[in-house]
């Protein structure tokens, strides 16, 4: 990755105006704010329904400042390869094209046409904020809602099953790019998307997005929670180029540290986990350290 | 310049013509060879367009939906369970007023599977908000498809082109070959009101609200019921419009009949059989053979089925004595839909006049089952001849 | 209701700020900059502004000192949380409003 950015550095210019709908404390906003930042002016978006349909605005006013189509559910990824295919047409080969879904939109009903715009090759940049569920609609569960978590699915006994693992998912594509961010970690998220710039195909990208309501924390705390969910090895930000896994950020700083703090303190910061029993944290925090084992053989 | 081509190659053709520039599509019986065609017709460099091979017909409308968003002229084929996919896509389309060209192979829909011909797929779409043309003859697909985006293009509305499956789709016919300068006379490159775009950025087809709301200038905007009245305005409005791209189609390419109507024996008729597609010209065998008989009657081909000609339908019915619908396809619990729709035309138009027509109705051919012509003819002649009817028959069941 | 063109047409928006009306209003807890503590007031110059970085509502400004729109603050903390001289109190906003300040 090319020279890292600081705060100072970012630039000033803002996409999104203030006064959304978005909860107070919201990170996809967080995110959504940097990673418009590095995409730039010459932009076109597209956004599935979500928590940022709403974020963005109801008609006739719009939050953002880029050009944005709202599309259906299940077709994120298609309307990209539509839009990308006009420019085509037009001669356009500057204009960035970044489709925009949450974890729904992207893991159950939007995945389809995401393998199918991957598998095509088309030039464009799919960011899936990850909220671990249908934020949007009240906390119902998704395919990436970790196991355990309580939702409006599973009020009582969370989650059965695991999260499922996308970016290794589009990664199985043969991607030139996939990366996983978080808005814990807005400068990586930055560069990243401005490293991404330089590959072709479809660029795909993990964002972590801690979510007030829909993981039970005070709103002050999100940026803490979400350090928490890579300092314990849980969630990891990592650049895929051309097959090859490199950790980036604070999740390099763990490889170099090879000390993790306890997950336990992730789970318990959030009351979506209260009824993940001390056993079960147990069990997560083995698969962790396996995990860890794996990577710091892997870096020698 | 005179051919030979069966009705998809027909459909590719008028596609190539009008100059389209991005193709979506998904292969499904019988629209395949449709797409083939362009597919060999964009490899070959002979048309400049992209296409596009997506996973599923309801992307293959994403994609339809957000190339005309950014300004280009699309197109996509499909039929039966390919069009019930992308239906939710459909009502975007037309709710996002987008000028969408789309072929529709009639066929038969699941469950249970069947790929033969029956109007049942295109039919079931008909309160989406399109426009629907139907044609009985390869001629038609052709032209057809050069008019549908001229009115796409000046309404901002989409276009379903739609003809029977494996009667036209794979059937040889001679037609004339319009020529390229002749049909970018008649069509303009496309010139949307506006097109989505780093110059101009807009947020569109967000969430919007049941009650208007104050938009950034101050200005009171239209709500979402604004938005749906203009598209039943704009699509009613149309009428007059589909009026002028036959006068200009004839103008150009020396060929046009009534826009909404192909008439047949009809003008001294007193009955008249009614249907859409390729099973009117086989009613005219049978309408030969029962004037043959002495029974005044003809047969009326609708070209246009939304917007439905309510007045020029109930206009060229007045005074007859009955009208005899055949039809492949229904609205299940109720009855055909084209004999549905027919009566509440003549009922609004003619009721006051104190001279309604009889109305009878008839399904056929629904899944290919086999339309024996005389079948039709006998059918034809009893409705006529018969006073009491219950319901809809099916002709050609085997129970 | 204005000209029937395309734009009036369908569902086009225009950006603009408070589309959530004045989001200022969700307040419970009011950020207050301390000026002696923050680092780029006491600097005089650009520095840190981590709490520029993360405000979610895009409403802490990048100035010296930073400064809050609360037209649009929401009061969610996140700034006071990760000022790292904890130059930022998140104060009850009953008290600015009996003071008669708003």
């Amino acid at each position: 990755m090319s020279a890292k950015s600081t705060i100072l550095s970012l630039p000033r210019e803002e996409y999104v105006h203030p006064g959304t709908r978005a909860c107070s404390g919201c990170g996809l906003a967080i995110a959504y704010r940097v990673g418009l930042k590095a995409l730039g002016e010459d932009t076109m978006l597209i956004v599935p329904p979500s928590c940022l349909t709403v974020l963005q605005g109801l008609f006739p006013v719009a939050a953002t400042k880029l050009p944005c189509l709202n599309v259906t559910f299940a077709s994120t990824a298609a309307a990209a390869t539509g839009i990308i295919a006009a420019l085509k047409t037009q001669g356009n080969d500057h204009t960035t094209v970044a489709a925009w879904a949450g974890d729904g939109g992207t893991s159950d009903i939007g995945l389809q046409a995401l393998s199918g715009a991957a598998e095509r090759g088309d030039n464009f940049i799919y960011f899936c904020y990850d909220n671990e569920g249908y934020m949007n609609t009240g906390v119902q569960r998704s395919g990436t809602t970790p196991a355990g978590a309580i939702t409006a699915n599973t009020p009582f006994r969370g989650k059965p099953q695991q999260k499922k693992d996308v970016p290794a998912i589009m990664a199985a594509h043969h991607l030139s790019y996939v990366a996983t961010c978080s808005a814990a970690y807005p400068l990586d998220l930055y560069d990243k998307v401005k490293n991404c710039l330089d590959y072709p195909g479809a660029k795909y990208f993990h964002i972590h997005i801690p979510c007030p309501p829909g993981w039970g924390y005070e709103p002050r705390h999100g940026i803490k929670i979400g350090r928490l969910a890579v300092e314990t090895g849980y969630f990891d930000l990592y650049e895929i180029i051309n097959g090859k896994l490199t950790l980036t950020a604070a999740s390099e700083k763990l490889l170099e540290k090879r000390k993790l703090v306890p997950v336990r303190e992730y789970f318990r910061a959030q009351s979506r986990f209260k009824v993940l029993t001390d056993e079960q944290i147990e069990e997560i925090q083995k698969q962790i350290n396996e995990k860890w084992e794996g990577y710091y053989s892997t870096a020698g | 310049m005179h051919i030979i081509e069966n009705g998809n190659v027909a459909a590719a053709m008028g596609i190539r013509l009008c100059r389209a520039t991005v193709i979506a599509a998904y292969p499904i019986t019988p629209q395949t060879p449709l797409t083939e065609k362009l597919s060999e017709y964009i490899d070959s460099g002979q048309m400049k367009a992209e296409y596009i091979p997506v996973e599923s017909e309801h992307s293959a409308m994403a994609v339809c939906i957000a190339a005309a968003s950014a300004g280009a002229r699309v197109s996509t084929a499909t039929s039966a369970n390919g069009l019930l996919y992308m239906h939710e896509q459909v009502q975007w389309a037309s709710g996002a007023r987008l000028p969408i060209v789309m072929c529709v192979v009639n066929r038969a829909v699941g469950a249970p599977w069947n790929i033969w011909n029956d109007q049942q797929d295109s039919v079931s779409q008909r309160d989406t908000g399109w426009m629907q043309l139907y044609c009985a003859d390869h001629q038609q697909i052709i032209d057809t498809v050069i008019k549908a985006y001229w009115i796409a293009e000046k309404s901002s509305i989409p276009v379903m082109v739609c003809y029977d499956g494996y009667i036209l789709s794979h059937t040889y016919m001679p037609f004339d070959l319009p020529e390229q300068e002749k049909v970018d006379l008649f069509l303009p490159p496309f010139r949307p009101d506006y097109v989505l775009s780093p110059a101009e950025p807009a947020n569109l087809n967000t969430v919007t609200l049941p009650d208007t709301r104050v938009d950034i200038h101050g200005e009171l905007a239209h709500g979402y019921m604004e938005i749906r009245y203009l598209l039943q305005e704009d699509l009613r409005n149309s009428l007059e419009l589909i009026g002028q791209a036959e006068q200009r189609f004839s103008e150009i390419f020396g060929r046009g009949t009534d826009p909404y109507l192909e008439d047949y024996l009809c003008a001294d008729a007193e009955y008249v059989a009614l249907g859409m597609g390729s099973i009117t010209y086989q009613l005219r065998v049978s309408v030969d053979a029962l004037r043959a008989e002495g029974i005044k009657v003809g047969v009326m081909g609708l070209r246009v089925y939304r917007p439905f000609p309510d007045e020029a339908v109930a206009a060229a019915l007045q005074g007859k004595k009955g009208v005899i619908v055949f039809e492949k396809a229904l609205s299940y619990g109720y009855e055909g839909a084209l004999a549905s729709d027919l009566k509440a035309a003549l009922y609004d138009r003619l009721a006051a006049t104190g001279a309604l027509p009889r109305v009878r109705g008839f399904i056929a051919g629904i899944g290919g089952r086999d339309i024996r012509t005389a079948e039709l003819t006998s059918s034809l002649r009893s409705a006529i001849q018969e006073t009491t009817h219950t319901g809809p028959l099916w002709i050609g069941l085997n129970l | 209701m204005g000209t029937r063109n395309y734009r009036r047409k369908t569902s086009h928006s225009e950006s603009g700020p408070g589309d959530g009306g004045r989001t200022g209003s969700w307040r419970v807890e009011r950020p207050v900059v301390d000026r002696s503590i923050c680092i780029p007031a006491r600097r005089g110059k650009e520095a840190c502004f981590i709490c520029w970085l993360f405000c979610p509502e895009i409403v802490v400004s990048r100035t010296i000192p930073p400064t809050i729109d609360l037209e649009y603050c929401k009061g969610c903390g996140i700034c006071a949380e990760e000022c790292p001289t904890k130059a930022i109190t998140m104060m009850d906003e009953a008290k600015f409003a009996q003071e008669g300040k708003e």
